[in-house]
């Protein structure tokens, strides 16, 4: 049921992307004429009158993410939302698309953890920086952030923020304003990656909170952060207006745009039909199957690496086949990543780990993970098992969701590979929400019902996203998202080594050496990294796809 | 007549009840979880409970109910978990939009539905009956959301004349322009009941005609304008039963057509809320829907015996 319908949406983007209605009767055609484009273009500039420097983006998201600061609708809404009318005080590097994405200064100027005692932070803060509502950003306006998601006796206290910003910050115990521009932060426990969980904390403005009247309803249609962008207009579940902060203290980031228009399209035919009929110039996610045509019809396809895996997760509970390293070795040596790229029109980077190669967490495994069908057969025989002599598997998968990029294609696709070596796999179906829930009750849960893998992929922003939290044994469920009950005291131990390594190059020496048992022990079933294609039409200018979740839009032009 | 009236009123809530105890069952028996959303995909379990506890869903199932159905009742619908916002506005906003659009395509359905229909009536068998069919037909059997696509590659990408999504921004357009916006996705709406409606009244008309009535008013030596007159009196009851029916379709059942063009009505609200397991959403707007479709049938035998008046409301 699933193929077929896949294969109905397929067929109708075909058409939306076609532009041409002779395909209807004559089934799949590719291409449309320049004619059809340049009417497209020339009549679409006068279908909705916007000003020249106005860019209207296609989210994927159902609803406009909530402008109250820590916002929500997941990387999308920091993306949009979240990192452009608010900053954190450690923000990322988005300037280039050839390198890695660094940690750099952003509110603060510069942070130190004290040599004496690991768990005492200093933070200092950037002066000058204004408010949108002019109010002065300082070390009280950080206290008072950090109370917002922190501490429910506060009266800025809010459910709704701190719901999505706590659980980033799990080790941070108190903190203080030392002086004007300097915030003291103490940890639980030494926390090496403070820095990195604190970019995910953005300011509200306290100034602009009290004069709304002490209320995050009403700071929703008139927020106030220190970003780059202001909001003019926000109309739930419609649209969101952005307009640069011409006072922004990083002027070289001073928005060259009059307006950033954000709707919610999360259909994803909707989106394309979308961009196709110049109601919007840039769409994100486009699917692979509009790829194509969508250049061929003059559209600029962006797309870049970004610290994302999609790979199976596996059950290490007793009776799992999966518990047989030569099994797992077997399967990820089995599945033609090269054939389901082009399967995906190019839209993806073979696995090679948890991470792309090119990162410098990657580190120097022995095992190399590729398409070797011969080797793969010979370890399955070694286990015992071949094509006559299969391993049943239930696999957990969902039809959609955030970051799946194309999860039933690429499902039986590795279907298809996996059966040239005696492994069949039967799936279990659900969706993107009830995945998730399963996803966090563990694989012990009730919920599982015999599957002994699950298909979620994820963020690996930084090292406890990427690689911490699925194989520290202390973090099985309720405690954490270790789905597969996996349970190494070395892996733990290299784990409590990269929270408290405070020098830079033995902690990524760990956080290499927890990758290579990674891939030496084939723990996860490594298939493909997303490359985020998004679609942008041809008078979008300046955008640099950053290799990350988040992207700047400040250098942005519309012409 | 008002006793009759309050009799069909009351005869809403058992139905408005069922219809929330089934939707409530429903959406416990669907795996997922409503706070996905609200929480970071990392949140402790201690954070979990509270979020859990804070909604409400810490408490055993059939206490959930009552504590919604005593705040329904009150007029308090909740408030959504995804966004935070009363569950009452965001139906109230979704539903201006979708009844407008109902309502146009309600017209286009009405006027379309009975014009072919009558001429299908009339001419039956002939080569035009037969087109007027294969026309109905085929509004009846074409998929919605397929049928918008090609409207949409049509009118919105080929010949760029109509918006493909959304329904603009709602605060700067006059009402030509909101128009523009409805235009593809009513039409799309209305291909079904237009083509029910063309059924119906081709059967009604056809069936007239061959009454005595008609004979004897031939007989009686009226015009053919006059006995088309008489047949569009006698019709007129059943087809407007028909058309308040398939109203209420247009407003409920309209997701996939708003999911297709994002229109911003309770069809695209119902698609997210069950996606997202917002079940204060959902509930709600199931609700509010059932309660438009009791309405509507009320109104509809209201009206009925206005146009009928063999009908006697005791």
């Amino acid at each position: 049921m699933n193929t077929k319908h896949m294969e109905a949406g397929g067929y109708i983007r075909q058409l939306l992307c076609d532009g041409n209605i002779k395909s209807l009767f004559r089934g799949v055609r590719r291409g449309t004429t320049a004619a059809i484009l340049a009417t497209t273009m020339i009549v679409g500039a006068g279908l909705d009158v916007q000003a020249a420097g106005t860019l209207r983006i296609g989210l994927q998201a159902s609803d406009i993410p909530l402008p109250n600061g820590q916002t929500d609708q997941g990387s999308e809404g920091m993306r949009f939302i979240g990192y452009t009318l608010f900053e954190a005080l450690v923000a990322y590097d988005l300037s280039s698309s050839d390198k890695p994405v660094t940690l750099v200064p952003g509110l603060a100027t510069s942070w130190s953890v004290d040599e004496a005692d690991k768990t005492k932070w200093t933070f200092k803060l950037r002066e000058g920086v204004k408010f949108h509502d002019g109010s002065t950003f300082d070390a009280a306006a950080v206290v008072w952030n950090l109370d917002k998601i922190l501490n429910p006796d506060a009266a800025q206290y809010d459910e709704k923020q701190a719901g999505q910003g706590r659980g980033r910050i799990p080790t941070i115990a108190s903190y203080t304003a030392v002086d004007d521009y300097t915030v003291e932060i103490t940890t639980k426990t030494a926390d090496a990656l403070i820095p990195f969980e604190i970019a995910w904390i953005v300011m509200s403005s306290p100034t602009q909170w009290e004069a709304v009247g002490n209320s995050w309803d009403a700071f929703l249609n008139d927020p106030s952060g220190t970003g780059p962008f202001k909001l003019e207009a926000y109309v739930p579940r419609e649209r969101a207006e952005l307009v640069p902060n011409p006072d922004y203290w990083n002027t070289d980031r001073i928005p060259d745009l009059d307006k950033v228009v954000l709707y919610p399209v999360p259909d994803e035919s909707a989106r394309v039909a979308g961009i196709r009929s110049g109601q919007l110039d840039w769409i994100e996610a486009p699917p692979a199957d509009a790829l194509e045509s969508l250049q061929d019809a003059g559209f600029t396809i962006s797309s870049n690496v970004y610290p994302h895996v999609w790979p199976w997760h596996l059950s290490r509970l007793e009776g799992s086949p999966w518990n047989d390293i030569k099994v797992r070795k077997a399967a990820n040596l089995a599945i033609d990543r090269e054939g389901m790229k082009s399967l995906l029109n190019g839209m993806m980077l073979p696995a090679k780990g948890m991470v792309p190669p090119t990162s410098d967490w990657f580190g120097s495994p022995e095992f190399e993970v590729k398409y070797d069908l011969e080797a793969a057969r010979a370890l399955m025989a070694e286990a015992g098992h071949s094509k006559d002599n299969p391993i049943n598997v239930k696999a957990i998968i969902s039809p959609s969701g955030g970051g799946q990029m194309q999860p039933i294609l690429m499902n039986e696709f590795i279907q298809q590979n996996l059966a040239e070596i005696g492994i069949n796999v039967e799936f279990d179906v659900r969706d993107w929400n009830a995945l998730i829930s399963n996803w966090r009750a563990g694989a012990k849960d009730a919920t599982t019902n015999g599957a002994m893998s699950t298909n979620s992929s994820y963020f690996s922003q930084d090292p406890f996203t990427a690689l911490m939290r699925h194989v520290d044994s202390r973090l099985v469920a309720p405690n954490g998202t270790n789905w597969g009950y996996y349970s190494n005291p070395e892996a733990d131990a290299l784990i409590d080594t990269i929270r408290t390594e405070f020098d830079p190059a033995k902690q990524l020496e760990a956080i290499q050496a927890l990758h290579e048992i990674y891939v030496d022990e084939a723990l996860f079933l490594f298939v493909a990294h997303d490359v985020a294609p998004r679609a942008m039409a041809p008078n979008v200018k300046g955008f640099v796809q950053a290799q990350n979740w988040f992207q700047d839009i400040t250098p942005v032009t519309v012409e | 007549m008002l006793a009759y009236i309050l009799k069909r009123i009351a005869y809403a809530v058992p139905i408005s009840i069922g219809v929330s105890v089934l939707c409530f069952s429903l959406v416990q028996l669907a795996p997922g979880d409503p706070l996905t959303l609200v929480i970071s995909t990392d949140a402790s379990q201690e954070a979990i409970d509270a979020a859990k506890q804070r909604y409400g869903l810490d408490q055993p199932l059939p206490v959930q109910y009552f504590i919604w159905l005593k705040n329904a009742v009150a007029g308090d619908l909740g408030q959504s978990i995804a966004s935070g916002r009363p569950v009452a506005a965001e139906i109230g906003n979704a539903t201006v939009y979708s009844l407008s659009l109902a309502f146009i395509a309600s017209v286009i359905a009405f006027v379309l539905g009975c014009g072919m229909g009558v001429i299908s009536g009339y001419t039956l068998g002939s080569m035009t009956d037969k087109l007027v069919s294969a026309i109905a037909i085929s509004g009846v059997s074409i998929p919605h959301y397929w049928l918008g696509i090609v409207l949409v590659v049509l009118f919105s990408v080929n010949l760029n004349l109509l918006p493909a999504m959304g329904a603009g921004n709602s605060d700067e357009m006059d009402l030509w322009q909101r128009l523009r916006f409805m235009v593809l996705p009513a039409i799309t709406l209305a291909a079904m009941p237009t083509g029910i409606i063309t059924r119906s009244v081709r059967a009604l008309v056809a069936e007239k005609l061959s009454e005595d009535f008609v004979t004897a008013l031939a007989a009686k030596g009226l015009t053919r304008t006059q006995i088309f007159f008489h047949i569009v009196k006698n019709a007129a009851p059943t087809a407007l039963a028909i058309v308040g029916v398939q109203m209420g379709y247009l407003m409920a059942g309209s997701i996939l057509v708003e999911t297709v063009f994002s229109w911003p009505g309770t069809g695209l609200l119902l698609n997210n809320a069950i996606l997202n397991r917002d079940i204060p959403l959902l509930q709600g707007t199931i609700l509010v829907l059932a309660l438009f479709f009791v309405v509507l049938n009320l109104v509809v035998d209201i009206v009925h015996p206005l146009f009928d008046p063999r009908i006697k409301r005791a």
